[in-house]
C-alpha cells in the first residue's frame, strides 16, 4: 500500500475507526442489511469513540475541522459496511450547511450535539421531480410575519426519520428559479413535519432513506440559513465539500471487496493449488488493487487540498467522487468474479458490497453530473487562458 | 470515590508456549495486551466513577513496556496510571506481586475500592487480588459479576459455579471481577490522544518502600517444578442421525448405564 505519510493522529483515527467497525459493525452487517435495520448501535459506538466530530472545529465540540480525517474514518467504516458508512457520512452532509453558512448562534445551537454524536443530521434537497435538475424543487417556504410556512415533500433523504437536525432547501420565490431557493434548519418534532415512506433499497440497506413531509410546517425566521435566495449556493457548496467523503466511502467499499477477494483467492483450492497462484486471478487482483489505490490517492489529495485552504476545489472533488465510485463498482463486481459462485451467494459479503457500491455512482450528483461539472470546469479554465 | 484498578500486561493469546527447560512463558513475538479480566475491572471502575464521581487510578507491576498496557486504560478513560517497575521485582510470584502492589497502594494513599480481574490469562492463579487484600488487611470479594455502592457499603453479586451469591461488605475492599460483569468499552479518540501524550509515572522498589525479602524471585516462595499439558479428557461419543433417532440412542445409552 502507498504510504500517505499520515500523522500519528491520523493513524490513530484510521485504526480506531477500523477497530470500532470490526467490533461493532462486522458482526451485524448481514443482519442489518437483510432487515434494513438502522445501525444505531454502530452510531452510538462512533459517538463514544469521538469519531462523529472529525470535520467540526474544536470550539464547536469537534475534533478539529478536517475533511481528510473525516475521509479516513468514513473509508474504514465503509470498508466493513457501506450502509453504515453512508449513515455516518450523511450526518456530515446534513450539518455542513450549518457549518458553512450558520450564524454563530445557529452553529452553537446545533453543532456540538452533532459533533458529540448525540444527534444525527440529514440534508433535504432531492424531490420526486428534482433530482439532477435541482432547479425543479417544488417545496415552498412562504414568509408570514416572523415565520416561514413550508409545504412539500422531500424524497430519498438519508437518515430521514432517524436524524434530529435537518437542513432543507425550499423555494421562497419560485418566480426567481434557482435564485429563489433558500436553506432552512428544521428540527424533528416541528409541527407539520412528518416522515413518509421508508424505501426498500438495492444496497446500503441499513441506512434510512425516507420522505420528509411538510404540511403547513411553521418555522421561525431564525431557522433560515444564510439569506433568502442563497439556497442553491448553500446546496452546491455543501456538496462540493462532502463529495470527497462519498469518494472515501467508495474507496472503503472497494478496499473491503479487495480484502475479501485476496483472502478467498489464497484459501480456495482448485486444480490442486490456491487460485491465487493462477495468473488469470492474479491479474484481476492486481487491477483491483491498482484502481483502488489510485482512487484513494485522488480522494486523499483532494481532501488535503481542501484542508490546506484552497477555495476552488469543485473540479478535483468531482473527479474524486467520480473515479472512486466507478472504481468501487468495478472492483466489487470483480471481487464477485474472483469468488465465483460463492461470491454470488449472501453467505459471502461481496455481493452486498457490489449492491452498496452502486449508489455511490448515483447519489450526491450522478457520475454523469460529475462529468458535466468536470467538463465545464475544464472548458472554463481553458477559455480563461486565451 | 477513589478507585484503584490493578492490571497486568499479558501475551495476546490463551495458548502461550512454554519453554520446557525453564518452565517459563515464551513471550517473544507474541503481542501484549491488557489481561482481559482486568479490562472488565477497568470498565467496572469507570462505570462506578460515572455514577458516583471520583477518580480511577490504574496500576501495574511490570517491565517498562507495561506502560503500553497502562496507556490502553487511559484511552478507555482512566484518570491516572502508575507503573511499578524495578529489576528487583523480576521473578515475582503471586506473594511478591501482591506485596509489591499493596505497597504501591499504601504509597498512593487514599482509596475507597480496589478492583482486579479475577485472574490473569497467562498464570491463571487468581491469587493476586486476594493477596492484596490480605497485605492491606481489608475485606475481599472475589468473582464479582455485579457491584453496587451505597453509603460506603458494597453490595456484590459473586458468580459461583452453581449459584450467584449476594454479599455485603464495608469499604475499603478488594473486588475481583469476572468477564460476565460488563463489556469493556473501546478506546475513544480523545482518550487515545491523552494516552499518547501521557507521561507514565513510574515507582521503584525504593519508592514504594518495599522490603527486599518480599520482592522478586527472592521474595517468592512459589517454586514451579514443572509445567505440562495435561492429557486430554477421554474422547466423548457423538451421536449422529435425525433428532428423533439421536434421542432414542441417547435414552438407550442412559438406560444401559443405569443412570435412570
Amino acid at each position: 500500500m502507498l504510504d500517505y505519510l499520515l500523522t500519528e493522529e491520523q493513524q490513530m483515527i484510521r485504526d480506531l475507526a477500523r477497530k470500532v467497525a470490526l467490533e461493532k459493525v462486522l458482526p451485524k452487517r448481514l443482519e442489518w442489511d437483510e432487515a434494513g435495520e438502522f445501525p444505531w448501535e454502530a452510531m452510538k459506538a462512533f459517538s463514544a469513540a469521538d469519531l462523529c466530530g472529525l470535520y467540526i472545529p474544536e470550539d464547536l465540540g469537534g475534533m478539529g475541522q478536517s475533511v481528510f480525517n473525516f475521509c479516513l474514518a468514513t473509508e474504514e467504516i465503509s470498508r466493513v459496511c457501506g450502509g453504515v458508512g453512508v449513515t455516518f457520512a450523511a450526518s456530515a452532509l446534513g450539518s455542513t450547511p450549518i457549518l458553512l453558512y450558520g450564524t454563530p448562534e445557529q452553529k452553537k445551537k446545533y453543532m456540538p450535539e452533532i459533533a458529540a454524536g448525540k444527534k444525527l443530521a440529514a440534508f433535504g434537497l432531492t424531490e420526486a421531480n428534482a433530482g439532477s435538475d435541482a432547479a425543479g424543487i417544488e417545496t415552498t417556504a412562504k414568509k408570514e410575519g416572523d415565520y416561514y410556512i413550508i409545504n412539500g415533500t422531500k424524497q430519498w433523504i438519508t437518515n430521514g426519520g432517524e436524524a434530529d437536525t435537518y437542513t432543507l432547501i425550499a423555494m421562497t420565490d419560485k418566480a426567481k428559479g434557482a435564485r429563489g431557493a433558500s436553506a432552512f434548519i428544521i428540527e424533528k418534532g416541528t409541527p407539520g413535519f412528518t416522515f413518509g415512506k421508508k424505501e426498500n433499497k438495492m444496497g446500503i440497506r441499513c441506512s434510512a432513506t425516507r420522505e420528509l413531509v411538510f404540511q403547513d410546517c411553521k418555522v421561525h425566521k431564525s431557522q433560515l440559513l444564510s439569506k433568502e435566495g442563497m439556497g442553491f449556493i448553500v446546496a452546491m457548496k455543501t456538496l462540493d465539500l462532502t463529495r470527497p467523503g462519498i469518494g472515501a466511502q467508495a474507496v472503503g467499499i472497494a478496499q473491503g471487496a479487495l480484502d475479501e477477494a485476496l483472502k478467498y483467492a489464497r484459501e480456495r483450492v482448485q486444480f490442486g493449488k490456491p487460485i491465487a497462484s493462477i495468473q488469470a486471478i492474479q491479474h484481476i487482483l492486481a487491477d483491483m488493487a491498482t484502481q483502488t489505490e489510485a482512487a484513494r490517492a485522488l480522494v486523499y489529495a483532494c481532501a488535503r487540498m481542501i484542508d490546506a485552504g484552497h477555495k476552488d476545489y469543485t473540479l478535483p472533488a468531482s473527479e474524486a467522487k467520480l473515479f472512486a465510485s466507478d472504481t468501487a463498482m468495478k472492483v466489487t463486481i470483480d471481487a464477485i468474479q474472483v469468488l465465483g459462485g460463492y461470491g454470488y451467494m449472501k453467505e459471502y459479503p461481496v455481493e452486498k458490497m457490489a449492491r452498496d457500491a452502486k449508489i455511490t455512482q448515483i447519489y450526491e450528483g450522478t457520475n454523469q453530473i460529475q462529468r458535466n461539472q468536470i467538463a465545464l470546469a475544464l472548458i472554463k479554465e481553458s477559455a480563461s487562458k486565451k | 470515590m477513589d478507585i484503584i484498578v490493578c492490571i497486568k500486561q499479558v501475551p495476546d493469546t490463551t495458548e502461550v508456549k512454554i519453554n520446557p527447560e525453564t518452565n517459563t512463558l515464551i513471550r517473544e513475538g507474541v503481542p501484549s495486551i491488557v489481561n482481559p479480566f482486568d479490562e472488565n475491572a477497568v470498565e467496572a471502575a469507570l462505570q462506578l466513577k460515572e455514577k458516583h464521581g471520583g477518580k480511577v487510578t490504574v496500576i501495574t507491576m511490570g517491565p517498562p513496556q507495561a506502560a503500553e498496557a497502562l496507556k490502553t486504560t487511559i484511552a478507555m478513560g482512566a484518570d491516572e496510571v502508575v507503573l511499578v517497575s524495578d529489576r528487583a521485582f523480576a521473578g515475582s510470584d503471586t506473594w511478591a506481586t501482591s506485596y509489591t502492589l499493596s505497597q504501591t497502594i499504601k504509597k498512593l494513599g487514599k482509596f475507597d475500592l480496589i478492583l482486579c480481574g479475577k485472574q490473569a490469562i497467562d498464570g491463571d492463579t487468581a491469587q493476586v487480588g486476594p493477596g492484596i487484600a490480605e497485605w492491606l488487611g481489608i475485606p475481599q470479594v472475589t468473582f464479582a459479576v455485579k457491584v453496587e455502592v451505597n453509603d460506603s457499603k458494597l453490595t456484590v453479586e459473586r458468580m459461583l459455579e452453581e449459584v450467584n451469591e449476594k454479599v455485603e461488605c464495608p469499604l475499603p475492599a478488594v473486588i475481583t471481577v469476572v468477564k460476565q460483569m460488563n463489556e469493556p468499552r473501546l478506546p475513544s479518540l480523545k482518550g487515545m490522544m491523552r494516552a499518547k501524550k501521557a507521561e507514565i509515572k513510574t515507582l521503584s522498589a525504593a519508592e514504594i518502600a518495599g522490603d527486599p525479602k518480599n520482592l522478586g524471585l527472592n521474595g517468592s516462595p512459589t517454586n514451579v517444578v514443572r509445567i505440562f499439558t495435561p492429557p486430554p479428557k477421554g474422547g466423548g461419543e457423538i451421536l449422529a442421525g435425525e433428532p428423533d433417532e439421536i434421542a432414542d440412542k441417547l435414552i438407550a445409552k442412559i438406560r444401559e448405564r443405569k443412570i435412570i
